[in-house]
Parts: structure tokens; C-alpha cells; sequence
């Protein structure tokens, strides 16, 4: 058995190696070695924690056969998930870190004296407050993560569920949560411990709903910001330096996270939050423009025959590309192209996909090298020197009129500016608007080439026809 | 007069804030999914709490109330920990550099 103060050396070491783990993610080329850092740290807090209790009843084997069962279910998950699902293993990841620090704040609501918070009925005040702010905000995250996740799984509609004064009963819910626990600390009661918990999974579940598929972005990021800060309302009440570093490092990642993305959108967080964007996308309005304008449309050998008198193509994918599948067969296109002396570039808009940086593990699964793919701020110029820029699964991110029209609204949204290439290729499976309910005007430009297949198979073709 | 060291806790907390707050803006785009999973594996560090509450139970009642939501947390933090960490070395295993040999 081990010092207090030891393990409290132990435990900061160990929250300055999580911080080396998030730093290492800087580049592609510490990044490997950041997440060792971050695996040591895991390894050296659960040894320490074993060390400080000392005296171990039987109990200890039950502890090391659930640790390696929930490793193996891990692992397994780890190695199967295709990385198009990646957004949906992250909220399904958050929920579980919700509902452990749920599980813990019980825990030690139910045992104080194992954790030094005093004793049933008397427990110090100031751990009271911090396990019940733990659990609240950990059962949001595990309720909201779900919704979440099965809105990104497909099992639920993503599109927005809003109801009137839908704004208000959460605004009721989350004070009611306040006053409980103003009553909890006065009473001890267990009643309104249980309470508090029964209310946030509601809140969860209440506060995700009305969001929208394409706001997911902002939703899982919102969601990682809240582990944190549940991970760190559990860190004050062990009084654990390591959970308190984390939770605070988690926090802020996940509160920058869902700020970029906001910002990528031209919307505030608050107006995610309540949502209901987009709900409408099937105005009279669009119909109507629609039979007006005249429409370009081609086949995969036009396509082919573009790109291949080119110098430089511009790729930019969207989420219809991870739908699709399509990033393996892009690269093998790219992959022809190159052959023929074709410069080729990746242009990647924030928000694009459903999480940040989902089109960069979709590239780099598919052996895009990173250095080929490019951030918006590092490529809009090059649009206007380049002859094709390769639409594939992206729509509202290329909409010019976010740029000229201010009743759109996207307007003020950054976006790409495709229009500005001497042609523009178009994958897609219909005119429809994209999420955001608006028609995009590069549809009808003179310059633009609508291909309208799956993104995968129209790929393909293209591949073929490159021959 | 002693400061509690709730305020040591909190000046901790504080900064770590200010430390997340820098190192996360210079993460690059590119990796911004991997970070998610990694930020996800490290919150899971609550095991720690965990493994107390499941070895707080007495040694002739070892599956108290308590105890049991202690094996229950075990269990969603060691999937966490395993799938986060797994996950984010295979999506970094990914990102290579384009190779010079090749023209």
C-alpha cells in the first residue's frame, strides 16, 4: 500500500501524460506517440489506484475479470468498426463514459466512507454538490449521447422532433434539477438523489432531440465537452488529480470542437441547441426554380474526358461520400489521374461529414496521403487556378449564394468556392437541396456538369472510362 | 489561517483548463476525429473511481449496493478505455505521408 500523497504524485504524472497525448495529435507524425503517452498515463492511474487500496478482499478478482471483459468487448469493437461509423462509435463511446460517471457518483452517494466523503446521511457538503453535478451532467451525456447515436446510426430520423414550448420544459427541467439539489443537500434525502439523475436522462434525451442530422457535428462535440466535465465534477468529489486534469482537458476539446464547428456554419451554439433547422426542405419555392432552370447534365465518360485534358483537379467530398462508400474508388480515379500528370488536391470544408474530421480518416483510410488534403482557409485561392473541381457527396458547403444572397440561410457561411474553377463536376443522386432546405445555384451554372449516380458507382464508371 | 484544499483542486482544475484550452487549437483539423476518440479513452480514466467503489464492499458481503455500481462502471470504462485508445492508434496508423519513391 502506497501514500496518499505518493499516489497523488502518481496521479499527476499521469494527467501530464494525457496532456502529452492530446499535444502529440499537433501533427500526423507525433501523433502515434502522443496516444502511447495517453496509455501509459491509463496504465500508471489504474496501478496506482490498486496500490493505494491495499488491502484487497475477494472482490479483486471480480474487478480484474470485468476489466478484461469490457477490454475484450472493447478491442473487438475497436478493430471491427468501419471507419465510416466512426461517428457513431464517439456518441456511443460518450454515452458509456456518461453512465460510468453516473454509476460512480452512486457509488459513492451509496459508500461515502470508501471515498473519504464522510458517512451515509452526513456526507460533507461540498462532495454532495460535486457527485450530484457529476451525476446530472454525466446522465445528460449518456441520454443525449444515445439520442445521438441513433440518430447518426440511421435507427432514428435525423431529422429535427420539435414540439411547442419544447424550450421551456427543458429550461423548467434544468432548474428543477438545481433546486433538488439545493434540497438534497439540506435533506440528504436518497429521494431526490435519484431524482436529480431520473430528470437529467430526461433532459439528455429532451435537449438532442430537436437537432438535425448535419448539426451533429456540434452535437457530438458538445457531447465529448460534457463527458469531460462530468469526468471532472467525479475528479473533485474522489478528489482525484488525474480525473480533474482530464476532465478539464476534455472539457475545453470539446467546447473548441463544437466552437469551430459553429463557426464553420455561421451559427451560434445556441442556435444549434435549439434546434429545428432544416426541418423544412421541401419548400414550393425550390420546385419551382427548379422547372424554370436548365440543367447540365452527363455521364461518367464526360467526366472522364474533362479531367483527363485538365492540369489540376479539386476533390471535395461530403457526407454523401461516406454514405456511399466511395472514398477507396475516389482514390483509385485520383490514383489514374496522377498517372497521366494531373495535379490533384483534397479541399475539405469543417463541417463536412458528420463529426469534425471525418473526411480526413475517410481519405486516410483510403491511403490519401495527408499532405494532399487541404483545409478550406489553405485552398479557397487555388479554386480560381484550377480547370476541374470534383463535387462528390458535398452540397450546402459549395452553395455560392451563402456568399451574395442575405436572406439565405447559409449566408455568411464560409464555403468553397468550386464556382470559381473553369468546370465543376457534380455527384449526385438528385436536384434535391441539400440539408440546410435551400436550392444550391451551382446546380444551374454554365460551368457545372451534373453526374447524377451514387457517389460509388458513378466513381467507378469514371475509373473505367479513364482507361 | 489554512486554505481548504478544495481551492488547490479548483486552481488545478483552472489551469488544466487553460492547458486544454492551448494545446487543443494547435490540434490539426485533420486529426480532429482522432482527438474525439482519445479525449474519450482519457475521460474514461473514472475507472478510477470505479475500482474503488468495487473494492470498498466488505469481505463477507462483496456485492453491496454500492460495490455493484462500482463492477457495473468497470466494465463501460474498460470498453471505453480499450475501444478509445485501439481506435485512435488504428485512424493514426492511417495518416502517412506521401511517398517520395513514387512519381
Amino acid at each position: 500500500m502506497i501514500s496518499a500523497n505518493l499516489s497523488a504524485i502518481f496521479y499527476l504524472i499521469s494527467g501530464i501524460l494525457f496532456i502529452l497525448a492530446l499535444r502529440g495529435l499537433s501533427s500526423p507524425d507525433t501523433s502515434r506517440q502522443g496516444n502511447y503517452f495517453g496509455i501509459i498515463g491509463m496504465i500508471i492511474a489504474i496501478a496506482v489506484t490498486f496500490l493505494s487500496i491495499g488491502n484487497f478482499s475477494t472482490s479483486i478478482i471480480y474487478v480484474f475479470l470485468l476489466l478484461i471483459v469490457g477490454g475484450a468487448i472493447g478491442s473487438f469493437i475497436a478493430f471491427r468498426i468501419p471507419m465510416t461509423a466512426m461517428p457513431e462509435l464517439v456518441a456511443g463511446f460518450h454515452s458509456l463514459v456518461g453512465l460510468a460517471a453516473v454509476f460512480v457518483a452512486i457509488a459513492a452517494f451509496l459508500n461515502p466512507s470508501a471515498f473519504n466523503l464522510g458517512s451515509i446521511g452526513e456526507i460533507k457538503l461540498a462532495s454532495l454538490i460535486e457527485m450530484s453535478i457529476g451525476a446530472a451532467v454525466g446522465a445528460i451525456t449518456f441520454s443525449g449521447s444515445i439520442i445521438a447515436f441513433l440518430k447518426l446510426k440511421g435507427i432514428m430520423s435525423g431529422s429535427p422532433i420539435t414540439f411547442v414550448g419544447q424550450h421551456y420544459l427543458n429550461l423548467i427541467l434544468g432548474i428543477t434539477i438545481f433546486v433538488l439539489i439545493f434540497y438534497l443537500c439540506r435533506s440528504q434525502s436518497e429521494s431526490f438523489f435519484w431524482t436529480v439523475i431520473v430528470i437529467s436522462f430526461l433532459v439528455g434525451f429532451l435537449l438532442i432531440i430537436p437537432i438535425g442530422g448535419a448539426d451533429m457535428p456540434v452535437v457530438i462535440s458538445m457531447l465529448n465537452s460534457y463527458s469531460g466535465w462530468a469526468a471532472a465534477g467525479i475528479g473533485f468529489t474522489l478528489e482525484n488529480t488525474a480525473l480533474i486534469i482530464t476532465g478539464a482537458l476534455v472539457g475545453s476539446s470539446g467546447a473548441i470542437l463544437s466552437y469551430i464547428m459553429c463557426k464553420a456554419m455561421n451559427r451560434s451554439f445556441i442556435s444549434v441547441i435549439l434546434g429545428g433547422f432544416g426541418a423544412d426542405n421541401s419548400s414550393p419555392d425550390i420546385k419551382d426554380k427548379q422547372d424554370k432552370k436548365p440543367v447540365k447534365s452527363g455521364n461518367a465518360e464526360d467526366a472522364a474526358f474533362l479531367m483527363k485534358n485538365a492540369s489540376s483537379v479539386i476533390i471535395v467530398p461530403g457526407y454523401g461520400m461516406a454514405v456511399a462508400q466511395a472514398q477507396h474508388a475516389l482514390r483509385e480515379m485520383v490514383d489514374k489521374l496522377k498517372k497521366n500528370d494531373i495535379k490533384v488536391t483534397y479541399a475539405i470544408h469543417p463541417v463536412a461529414g458528420r463529426m469534425p474530421g471525418h473526411m480526413n480518416v475517410l481519405l486516410a483510410e483510403a491511403n490519401v496521403p495527408y499532405d494532399e488534403v487541404f483545409e478550406l482557409e489553405d485552398i479557397n485561392n487555388d479554386f480560381a487556378n484550377s480547370d476541374v473541381a470534383f463535387v462528390i457527396g458535398a452540397n450546402d458547403v459549395t452553395n455560392p449564394i451563402a456568399k451574395t444572397d442575405p436572406k439565405s440561410p447559409i449566408f455568411g457561411m464560409p464555403v468553397l468556392d468550386v464556382e470559381k474553377c473553369k468546370s465543376v463536376l457534380f455527384v449526385k443522386r438528385s436536384l434535391s437541396p441539400g440539408y440546410a432546405g435551400i436550392d444550391n445555384e451551382l446546380f444551374y451554372r454554365d460551368n457545372t456538369l451534373m453526374l447524377f449516380a451514387d457517389a460509388k458507382k458513378m466513381t467507378e464508371d469514371i475509373v473505367k472510362n479513364l482507361d | 489561517m489554512e486554505i481548504d484544499p478544495f481551492i488547490f483542486r479548483l486552481s488545478i482544475f483552472i489551469l488544466s483548463i487553460f492547458i486544454g484550452y492551448y494545446v487543443v487549437w494547435s490540434v490539426t483539423p485533420s486529426l480532429h476525429t482522432p482527438l474525439m476518440s482519445v479525449t474519450n479513452a482519457i475521460s474514461s480514466v473514472i475507472i478510477v473511481g470505479a475500482i474503488i467503489a468495487a473494492l470498498a464492499g466488505s469481505s463477507n458481503n462483496i456485492f453491496d449496493t454500492s460495490s455493484i455500481f462500482g463492477y457495473l462502471a468497470i466494465i463501460l470504462a474498460a470498453i471505453n478505455i480499450f475501444g478509445g485508445f485501439l481506435v485512435t492508434q488504428r485512424m493514426l496508423q492511417m495518416y502517412k505521408k506521401k511517398k517520395n519513391n513514387k512519381k
